[in-house]
């Protein structure tokens, strides 16, 4: 069974915003009709995105870190979204794992946006119905684009390659070795709604070195001193020398 | 949680209509074996048709929750897995069988089903399939909140409990004043389980509030993120007009608010209602038993409306600082 999601690596993500701005760009222009805007270039601008980055501090000055955290749909394997909706509206496709939303039988209840934790549900206010990341489902089988470039609009614009995007249950896959052999975790595993994306942590490469190894203690020439006698046998030296 | 005006009536509302039929239906059931001095059919009738009414004023608050009302009937199809969707199913059916209830008292159908000798066993049959329906609606109403786990607030019988006696509450109180019109002579009956209710539904209703005082939250900040530090604070959110995430969830009002809604609820619901029917049946004043319903559903608006405002759900932990 394939379940496809994201890898998100927060030690490479340096927070820029490009996988928003290509998500609402692609996600506005598709078939679904655009993405609700609210005075986009006025006051107290609002709307629907998929996708949004986060900015956390860790720590306290001076021993302060940055971290940008990316936040969509984790399309979870046990999604408590999908069986409170009444209308069968939101469901979770069987051949890839992708959670989506049939906005055409959606009623706009709300209820799923209740039922999910991680709060990536975003309803439409002028359609009148829940959205979410799709996973750009109407790009990555899309046999016009070429090959390379059937992944999600986020994936493609990452300056950073910080995103992933693959089948998490086939073991060999980039991403299951990255969550793998990377440390990759889940959000909020104690609700237990198995969530299919994962973010790799923030990673520092650091050498442990111990002080015999910066003062020479035992040197081997004062330890077993092969100065001290001089061989007088005829060496190979002697006759190149 | 944000409350929404439609829900807040939507329950409210079909409370009062549930716990009315549930009122008139004891007491009828009652009368057939002479505890009670029976009433004719038109009584039944007319308290069934208000019932009724209540259910479908609460039915028409509904749509003002979907966006998409003109395609609430596809809402029935997910009862397998959808506590909402089998409320969708147990509204109409309760709303049937009332009407049902009412015909069948209207004319005054009879019939010796059993061989009991006793009238009124058509009525019988029709208002027990009708109080079992009633309750299956207050157990999903309750569940549609009490289903949701990570709404930790909710996540307690105590919701369904509550929906049920709540609703029992304020049917009965209503029942008391349309008795006190309609038919005086078992005004006691209803004002009596009344008060009785009032006091289980404040027991009930103060256990969820000493529960949810002590409530630990499974999940937080460090297991949102997945970062291991106590401290670890939010600087940005990703936007700064507000999104749906910041609407939805938040109730948007100061603590102190949230408090006196709480303290006004408390005695509109519970002593204030309880003093008036006992003055109801002290003083035989139908004026009291008006009040006493008026109070309680103003105050069961307040309750609702505390209800939802008092649930934190666990998103929020995405959505603490603008920027």
């Amino acid at each position: 069974m394939t379940q496809l999601a994201l890898v998100i690596d927060l030690n490479v993500c340096v927070g820029c915003h490009a996988c928003v701005t290509s998500c609402k760009q692609w996600n506005t222009s598709g078939q679904a009709g655009p993405l609700f805007d609210d005075h986009p270039y006025d006051k107290d601008p609002t709307g629907t995105f998929f996708n949004r980055v986060q900015t956390y501090e860790i720590g306290e000055f001076p021993n302060t870190e940055t971290l940008h955290f990316p936040k969509s749909c984790l399309h979870c394997e046990e999604p408590p979204c999908v069986p409170v909706c009444p209308t069968g509206a939101s469901y979770k496709r069987k051949e890839d794992g992708i959670v989506l939303v049939d906005y055409d039988k959606c009623i706009g209840c709300k209820y799923c946006s209740w039922a999910c934790p991680y709060g990536a549900r975003e309803f439409d206010e002028k359609q009148k119905v829940m959205k979410k990341c799709t996973l750009c489902v109407d790009r990555i089988y899309d046999q016009s684009i070429p090959e390379d470039r059937r992944k999600p609009a986020c994936v493609i614009s990452c300056p950073t390659s910080a995103r992933l995007f693959g089948d998490v249950h086939d073991p060999e896959s980039e991403v299951s070795i990255a969550i793998r052999e990377g440390g990759g975790y889940q959000l909020m595993p104690e609700w237990g709604s198995k969530p299919a994306n994962h973010y790799l942590p923030r990673r520092k490469t650091k050498m442990r070195i111990h002080e015999d190894e910066l003062v020479r203690a035992d040197n081997p020439l004062k330890k077993e001193d092969i100065r001290k006698e001089k061989s007088t046998d005829v060496t190979l030296d002697d006759w190149l020398m | 949680m944000h409350p929404a005006f439609s829900v807040i009536f939507l329950t409210t509302l079909i409370g009062v209509g549930q716990g009315l039929f549930l009122a008139l239906f004891s007491s009828q059931t009652y009368s057939i074996v002479n505890v009670l001095p029976a009433q004719p059919g038109g009584y039944y009738a007319l308290g069934g048709l208000i019932a009724l009414g209540f259910l479908a004023a609460g039915l028409v608050a509904s749509f003002f929750h979907l966006g998409h009302p003109e395609r609430a009937w596809r809402s029935a199809s997910q009862w397998r897995t959808s506590w909402l969707s089998r409320e969708v199913i147990a509204l109409p059916l309760v709303m049937g069988l009332l009407f049902l209830y009412a015909v069948v008292n209207w004319l005054e159908l009879d019939a010796d089903l059993f061989g009991w000798r006793l009238h009124g066993q058509v009525p019988l049959i029709v208002g027990a399939l009708g109080a079992a329906a009633t309750l299956g609606l207050f157990l999903c109403t309750g569940m549609i909140y009490g289903a949701v786990k990570f709404l930790q607030t909710w996540a307690t019988p105590l919701t369904v409990l509550n929906y049920f006696l709540l609703g029992s509450a304020s049917g009965f109180v209503f029942a008391a004043a349309y008795a006190a019109f309609k038919a005086p002579n078992v005004v006691e009956f209803y004002a009596a389980w009344a008060m009785v209710l009032i006091v289980a539904a404040f027991a009930g209703r103060a256990a969820a509030l000493l529960r949810n005082a002590r409530i630990k939250q499974v999940a937080n900040l460090q297991t949102a993120i997945g970062i291991r530090h106590s401290k670890v604070q939010q600087r940005a959110m990703g936007f700064m007009g507000g999104s749906y995430n910041t609407r939805e969830y938040r109730h948007g009002k100061g603590l102190a608010f949230l408090k006196s809604v709480k303290w006004i609820f408390l005695a509109l619901v519970f002593p204030i209602p309880f003093l008036l029917l006992w003055l109801g049946l002290a003083l035989g004043s139908s004026t009291a038993y008006v009040a006493a319903f008026a109070v309680q559903y103003v105050g069961l608006l307040f309750e609702r409306w505390f209800f939802f405002a008092q649930a934190d759900h666990p998103q929020n932990l995405y959505y603490q600082v603008v920027g």
